[in-house]
Formats: C-alpha cells, structure tokens, sequence
C-alpha cells in the first residue's frame, strides 16, 4: 500500500478581509464577495516566505521522529513564490528539518498545481521501492498586482506531505494528469507580479483540464461521481470549484469538507491540498476521496485516495487551527507583502 | 438592382480557438456552401475588418483572402474603425452599381479577444483623434461627454439609458449568434461598475470576436430561386475625428447626412421602415442614431427608451435591433456593419425564427465609425 503517511499544514494568523481591498479601490464590497465567494485571505507576514511555511508545515508532524526523518529519500518543494530564483528551497528546508543528507531534492513550479505534480513523482518513487519516504511541501505566498482582480484571492499558506508504504492513512489508489499549452496565467522572469488572460482562465483552461482529468480518472478507476465520500477542487476563488462539481456530477455535500476558500483565499500550490488538509481532519476509515488540482498553463492531477484505519492516529486540528486569527488593514497588507 | 441573395454569421462571442483566418474561412466558406456559389463565380470580395494590423499583425487581407480561399479577384479591405463592415458594404454596392451583371462577396471579421482588455482599448482609441487620446480619452469616455450633454440637457436619468440594453439583451436572447443571451433588468444595469461616467459596464457594448458574410449581386441569373432584398440606398457621410470640434454633442453629423441622403435615394419616409439595426455602442448611441435618423424628435429619445418603444413585443411599428444590437449580439468591429445588414435581410426574406418582426417590408442599417467620424446608412426592401 502507497500514500499518504502523515501530513502538516501551516496557515498564517493574519487574515485580510476582501471587503477592505474592494474599498481600498472602491468596489463595491457586496458583489466582490458575491462574485468570487470568499470573505477573507489569510495573509503571510513581512518576516515569512515560502520556505519558513513548509518549514512549520513538516516540522509539525516531523521534528520528534529522528527515526522517520533519517528514512526520508526525497524532499520536494512546490511553489510559484520562491525566494531564490537560482537556489533550491528543498535543501534550505531538509536542512532546518534535519533530515539526512542522503535525500533527493528539487524544486517544482507548475502554478498552483507545482506540488500535486511532485507528489505523483514521489508517490512513483515510493512504489518502486527506491526509496521508503518522500516529503513533499507546498508553499505559497501568493502575490497580486494591486487592484487586479487577483487581489482578493491570492493568499499564503503551506501544507506538508509524508509519503510512504507503512502505516499509510490515506492509500493513493489512482490518478491521471491531463495536461496541455494553454496560457491562462503566467508571471514572466523578474516580473513582480503574475498576468492572467481573464476569463480566459475558466472555460479553456480550469474548466476543461480539470474536468478532463477527473473523467479520465473516473474512467480509468471504473468509479463514479457518487463513489466518493469527499471531493476536492482546486480553488483559485469560490464560484470555479462548485461549478466544476456541478458539471461532473458531485454535490455540494461531497465538496463541503474541502471547501476552505471563502475563508483563507487561494494560497496557490497549497490551495486545493489544503482542502485535503481540511477533509483529512473529518474523513473516516473506508471513505473514497477524490482530489484534483490545476495549475495554469496548464494541467490538472486527478488522484483517487481511499482512508484507512491509521487515520485517526494522525488526524489534525485544522478548523480550530485557523480559526485563531488576527485582521490586519491594507495598508498593512501591502507592507506584509513588500508591495511597492 | 443591386441585391444581397444570402447571409452567413459565425457565433459571436469569446472564441479562444479561432484566429482571424479560421473567422474568414469559417463565414466565406460557409456562405459559398449555403448558397452553392462557387469561388468562380465571384468577380471580388470586399473585407472589412479594423484592427487585423494590431492584434494579429496582419495587414495586406486581400492576400490572405487570396491564399484562404484560393482566389486571384480584385479583393478590397475597408478600413473605417467600428464602421468598417458598413463601409465595405458601401463600397461594394457603389461597385456593382458601376459593373453590370456582377456578384461580389463582402465579409466582414474582427479578433479581438486575444489581447489584453487595455491593449484592445487602445487598439480601439486609434480611431479617436490623437491630440485627444493623448490626454486619455478612450471611446468610452468619448461616448461617456456625449451622454453627460444629453441628460444634462434634456433632463434625463442615467435609467432612461440603461432601457436601451434592457431592450437590446432581450432581443439578443432571441438570436442563436449573439455573445450574449440572458435577460437584464433595468437595476443590473444601474449596479453595474462605472465605465466612465455616466456609462456603466452594462451600457456598453463587449469585446467580442466574429465574421459575417453577404452575397451581393446584380446578375439576374444569379437571383433566381433565391431570398432576395434589394438595396435601395447605401449612403456614407464623415465628421471631424476630434470630438472638440464637433458644433453638438447630442447629435451625429455625420448619421445625419447619411440617413438623409439614404432616405432621399430610396424614395421612402421614416414611418415605412418596419425594421433596423442602428449603432449601440453605448447606450447613448441608439438613443441618438434614432432621433439624428430622424424617427424620434431631438430630446425625445430618452423617453421613447424609458418606454421600450422599439421592443419586438412593443406592438409599435418600428422594431429596432432585433439581433440584440451590439450590446447582446456582440461588437467585433469589422463585422458588426455586415451583421446589421445581414440582420435586416434575414427579416425582410421572413428568415429571422424567434425574432421575426411581422410584415417587415423595408428595413435600415446605421453604423458608425468612432466617436461619429463615420457613418454608414444603408436602407433594403422586398
């Protein structure tokens, strides 16, 4: 059996409220909100980035196993925020979390879905035998062009992910990729902040890669919409994962458990498995769950997962977790984000 | 008589995969197949398109044509910004008119969606004079003066505009092709964010891609067995470019003289049109066309909006945009011209479906180019 082994999540205390970015540029509150479905952002601070996040994500399960930690063979980090553009954060990261230095490492960038995608190598390398463990982080802490619409989404956060064969809680049972060039979203080399091609964005781009690779994989797994106890869209705002289950046939019941944007925004590479985060601390011994991720350019990673007994043993305080939070101003915000 | 013997409309909207040759070989192939006229038959092709140069890079048209559709005719391009579709229809109209026995396919394409919102704004402001886009006046601003002088003038609320896209976008529910398809209440309207003052998002008229196509002939063999409306008047007339020098803002000069001249050719009186596509732009802009064409006394246009009175289910005589205008059915500049002639043929030969106006015996077609620099009259019958 292969999956998930033990997880981690880190959300920053700071939370924005989208009502106070609409009247920073005087848009109305009301029908932002309404628009987007999301009511607040949780925001990094000006002495937090990317690496400092996975960091609290892992160490929250890891730092008092040195047993575990030497067994870790690969050590991955997706994210769209990386502080170097030339220096790998997976190192920085197996460094401070003490892990051997027998590890593979790289950094992965694919958009929102730069983990998802590392999390499927890991899973292939786990498999084979290659190695026992991987970990692998996603991290962001997301940046908009102010006023862009992007503004009222992009948060921060991190989550962490212990890969292996024993004592697995969640099984990765099956998965598909659907991937194509399709330029919805990009943030050039030395750009401050990501471009995005509108409504371009949805129906040829979330939409459809998304949709494609939950298809396939329901094909590929002889399963079906009302199979799975829980599912999990990405999330760049409210309104995309409710109609994407809505076109393949879930319920808003079966998205409930995942649906953490309203209130944390969309924290990019971590987005959607922070709603794996978030149905991990409810999800029950013999629940299907489906997950899909996108990333724009674009692609999307359908995986199947099936909870086992071991869940109970590392489920995590989530809801509680985020919901000790500090508002802060956007003047404050813009300092949090080195915005000049 | 010069007669148009078919018409042909891509969907109109946000086409992500279509580039401006897959619109071209789209409409002209699929009016050829229609109406099973082959490129041998064609004596030229008259194009209209606006911003082929900026947004694909891609001028010289009469080649591309050439190359897409295999054909070594005289082909023409009309450049005459929202109004160039129009124009093209002009010009081939004043080519048959001189040339006998001739049949000529005139198109009309525009993409617009593959740039930036404020790239296209831009692309779009080159046809506004450049001392005044060099202070920042885009087309909705331009349009947004002419509406402030208006209400201010004769009394009227930002309400009596929003009307005209209430109108519009219940039509364009009715139209298979259009960009837009829902019904709007006069409140959507009015809580829509501010374009420019007192213009709001939903008093304009989208970015949008789309090709149409007509046949236009004056062969008698040609028009056998066919859905004919004959073109009794194509009437142009220009106006200054900068909007400073215009004598009024409440009015189009050049709409005017167009609809004047258009009028005068055909022989009829306002009250005998049954149907008509006019420039919608901006909300303010129906509400103009209709008083400068002279249908509603100057000042009066406000109140006729308020009262819906050009609605198809308004039980009036004159229905007004019944493809949902620019506002619904969508604005690809360089094909908005050939629509609303298309439009006005499709209810004159009883081809309109859902939106077909009762009895409709003469229809008008008013486009404009800018801010009013250009205006194109053309008036049909059956």
């Amino acid at each position: 059996m292969v999956g998930i082994v033990d997880y981690g999540f880190y959300v920053p205390k700071h939370r924005i409220k989208v009502k106070d970015i609409a009247t920073q540029w005087e848009k109305c509150a009301d029908k932002v909100e309404l628009s987007l479905r999301i009511t607040e952002k949780a925001v990094a601070s000006t002495d937090e980035d990317i690496l400092t996040m996975a960091y609290e994500a892992a160490s929250s399960f890891l730092t008092a196993n040195d047993a575990l930690k030497k067994k870790i063979g690969a050590v991955f980090v997706g994210s769209e925020t990386f502080p170097y553009a030339v220096k790998p954060t997976s190192t920085s990261l197996a460094e401070w979390l003490m892990l051997s230095h027998d590890y593979l490492a790289y950094d992965t960038q694919f958009a929102c879905k730069a983990a998802t995608g590392a999390l499927l190598s890991a899973i292939g390398m786990v498999k084979s035998g290659d190695i026992s463990h991987a970990l692998v982080c996603a991290s962001d802490k997301a940046n908009a062009r102010p006023k862009d619409t992007l503004e009222y989404s992009a948060s921060s956060g991190a989550n962490a992910w212990l890969l292996g064969r024993e004592h697995v809680i969640a099984e990765v049972i099956n998965w598909h990729s659907y991937s194509s060039d399709t330029p919805d979203f990009w943030r050039r080399a030395k750009a401050e902040y990501p471009s995005h091609a509108g409504r371009f964005t949805g129906v040829p781009a979330y939409f459809l890669h998304l949709g494609e690779a939950v298809k396939r994989l329901l094909e590929k797994s002889g399963t079906k919409p009302s199979d799975y106890k829980h599912v999990v869209f990405h999330m760049p705002n409210g309104s995309f994962p409710l109609k994407a289950a809505k076109q393949l046939g879930f319920t808003k019941e079966q998205m409930n458990a995942g649906y953490v944007v309203p209130l944390l925004g969309n924290s990019y590479s971590a987005s959607a498995l922070m709603g794996l985060v978030s149905v991990l601390e409810v999800a029950l011994p013999g629940d299907k769950i489906l997950f899909a991720s996108y990333g724009s350019g674009a692609g999307s990673d359908a995986i199947q997962l099936h909870i086992t007994e071991e869940i109970d043993k590392k489920r995590k305080k989530f809801k509680q977790s985020i919901s000790q939070k500090e508002y802060i101003d956007y003047s404050t915000y813009t300092k949090f984000m080195n915005m000049k | 008589m010069n007669s148009i013997i078919g018409y042909y409309s891509t969907q109109f909207g946000e086409l992500w995969d279509k580039s401006l040759d897959d619109l071209f070989l789209e409409v002209a192939s699929g009016i050829l197949e229609e109406l099973r006229i082959e490129t041998k038959q064609l004596d030229a092709i008259f194009v209209g398109n606006m911003l082929g140069g900026v947004v694909e890079r891609q001028l010289l048209l009469s080649a591309h044509l050439s190359e897409l559709l295999d054909v070594h005719i005289p082909i023409y391009r009309t450049e005459a910004a929202c109004a160039s579709g129009g124009m093209a229809f002009h010009s081939a109209h004043e080519y048959l008119k001189s040339n006998p026995k001739k049949t000529v396919l005139v198109l009309g394409a525009e993409k617009m969606t593959d740039i930036t919102a404020s790239e296209i704004t831009q692309a779009l402001a080159t046809a506004a004079s450049h001392k005044e886009q060099s202070v920042g006046l885009t087309f909705p601003g331009v349009y947004a003066l002419m509406a402030q002088v208006y209400l201010k003038k004769y009394g009227y609320s930002e309400e009596h505009l929003a009307a005209i896209s209430v109108k519009n976008h219940a039509h364009g529910i009715l139209n298979e092709k259009a960009h837009f398809r829902r019904l709007i209440s006069i409140d959507d309207v009015l809580e829509s964010p501010y374009v420019a003052y007192p213009l709001k998002v939903l008093d304009s008229s989208p970015i949008s891609d789309g090709a149409t196509a007509l046949i236009l002939t004056n062969d008698p063999q040609m028009m056998k067995n066919r859905n004919i409306a004959t073109i009794l008047a194509s009437e142009s007339a220009t106006d200054t470019i900068s909007i400073a020098r215009r004598r009024r803002l409440d009015e189009m000069e050049s709409t005017k003289v167009a609809g004047s001249n258009a009028f005068k050719l055909a022989k009829l009186r306002r009250e005998d049109i049954d149907v008509m596509e006019v420039h919608d732009c901006f909300s303010i802009t129906e509400i103009l066309a209709l008083e400068d064409l002279g249908f509603w006394k100057k000042g009066h246009g406000g109140a006729q909006a308020k009262e819906m009175a050009t609605y198809i289910e308004s039980g009036n005589n004159l229905i007004v945009n019944t493809s949902g205008g620019l506002k619904a059915a969508g604005h690809p500049v360089g094909s908005t011209g050939i629509k609303q002639i298309g439009e006005v043929y499709l209810q004159l030969t009883q081809q309109a479906k859902k939106r077909q106006v009762k009895n409709a015996s003469y229809g008008l077609a008013h486009n404009v180019g800018g801010s009013g620099g250009v205006a194109v009259v053309s008036i049909l019958g059956v």
